[in-house]
């Protein structure tokens, strides 16, 4: 298998293209994200690993905005992120300008998607290692998106998606536990799927909510906190009426 | 024929600028706003070659606002107005643009400034400017009557002075003139000088 990994544009025997699997290695090692979709509201979160005492955490923001109404958040090497979410921007205004109308959520996906794609299929150059998940509210009619992005140039929407380190696991929780919810339920929700695989903690994640009139807003570690103490004095108290009635025999 | 002019008051700047969109001897429509509002708190009046004036002050406000998603913070008025003219002084040479600019903002460290920006690049941090026929008549009339600190009350009767004296003595006055403001609230219309109404049409 070694002769087939080299240059992306060969195909290995049984049909793989190695370069794009092993970018894929590289997203499944980067920081967990996760997106859920609300009825009114859509909600990204992701893992921040331990800042350096150091680093100014300011200057480090996973989650940023392509547009008014779109955001984005990724999975995967961070250099990679910067160039796409950059050309991203641009296509954003690009389009507002040649079509003066903004982008719907599918438009840039599609486009993400597509540069995706292109770097599969390139001499001398190796695929982005990164997923992204990018949401937003369709400029006309309201209606809330999620799509998630891979590096081999697929993109498909979802209701709830998580990406990055244990995405699996996030999944699973979130297959389990989707419902459709609103404003606050679906912030639980995201932060509580993160939980899964996150030390618990405001220091820990990053989250920004996404509303059609208030556009991207970050939320600050105290409200963070705030939540996630909401979230463990549910959780005791469901583990403690699952303890309770068997004792009362 | 078209006129634009614009000026510094306390805390705010004006710009105002004529409704009439001509080609040779016809009035297209006389409702045509001619001032873009660049981001919350630009604005650029802008006057010249028809196409060129929608297409360049449109780029320019797609470009302030990838500025503004890349960095994280809107560009200061003089950036703005600095990265305009770059624009137009690379265009110069090769295809050039016909519009002439005046652009006004509202930072919150230094407060309201005016540009002048003129199609072949050149460019001015004034007080009070204007451009075409009627600033024989605007820039007398400002030169006449400004002085720095102005309140709204007093520049809009020198907007009014300059508008009277546009329609009396310009031979072919265009009839509306739109006028723009912009102070630490933000870029916003201020009002119409209206003397045909043709509302009835929608504004593009």
């Amino acid at each position: 298998m070694a002769r087939y990994d080299r240059a992306i544009t060969v195909f290995s025997p049984d049909g793989h293209l190695f370069q794009v699997e092993y970018a894929l290695e590289a997203v499944r090692k980067g920081n967990a994200a996760v997106g859920v979709r609300g009825t009114d509201t859509i909600v990204l979160g992701v893992e921040k690993k331990s800042t350096a005492k150091l680093q100014d955490s300011r200057s480090v923001r996973k989650i940023v905005n392509l547009d008014n109404h779109i955001a984005l958040a990724c999975a995967g090497l961070k250099a990679d992120a910067r160039v796409l979410i950059n050309r991203a921007r641009i296509e954003c205004q690009s389009h507002r300008l040649t079509v003066e109308d903004p982008v719907t959520v599918e438009y840039i996906t599609r486009y993400i998607a597509g540069l995706q794609q292109k770097y599969t299929q390139s001499g001398g150059v190796r695929p982005f290692g990164l997923s992204t998940l990018i949401v937003g509210f369709d400029p006309y009619t309201g209606i809330p998106s999620l799509y998630q992005t891979d590096p081999s140039g697929t993109f498909s929407a979802w209701k709830a998606n998580a990406t990055g380190r244990n995405s699996n696991s996030m999944r699973e929780f979130l297959e389990k536990n989707y419902k459709e919810t609103s404003g606050k339920e679906t912030v639980k929700l995201a932060i509580r799927a993160l939980l899964e695989v996150v030390e618990s903690g405001g220091k820990n994640i990053e989250v920004a909510v996404m509303t059609k009139d208030h556009g991207l807003r970050q939320l600050d570690e105290a409200e963070i906190d705030a939540v996630v103490a909401e979230i463990e004095a549910e959780k005791a108290a469901a583990e403690a009426a699952k303890k309770g009635p068997p004792k009362e025999t | 024929m078209e006129c634009v002019f614009g000026l510094v008051g306390k805390g705010f700047a004006l710009v105002v600028a004529d409704a009439s969109a001509v080609h040779s001897i016809l009035l297209h429509k006389s409702n045509e706003d001619k001032i873009m509002i660049l981001d919350s708190h630009k604005l650029m009046g802008a006057s010249g070659e028809a196409g060129d004036r929608a297409q360049f002050t449109e780029y320019i406000q797609k470009n302030v606002a990838l500025y503004q998603f890349r960095n994280g913070i809107p560009l200061t008025t003089a950036a703005a107005a600095n990265f305009t003219r770059g624009e137009l002084a690379t265009a110069l040479r090769k295809s050039p643009y016909f519009v002439n600019i005046i652009l006004a903002g509202y930072d919150k460290e230094t407060g309201p400034s005016l540009y002048y920006i003129d199609y072949i690049a050149s460019m001015h941090k004034v007080d009070k400017a204007a451009f075409g026929y009627g600033s024989y008549f605007s820039l007398a009339m400002m030169d006449r009557h400004y002085h720095s600190n102005m309140t709204l009350e007093e520049a809009i009767d020198l907007v009014d002075k300059c508008i009277i004296e546009i329609r009396s003595r310009l031979v072919v006055a265009p009839p509306n003139f739109i006028i723009k403001i912009v102070d630490q609230d933000g870029a916003r219309e201020y009002g119409w000088r209206k003397s045909i109404n043709d509302d009835h049409i929608s504004a593009a």
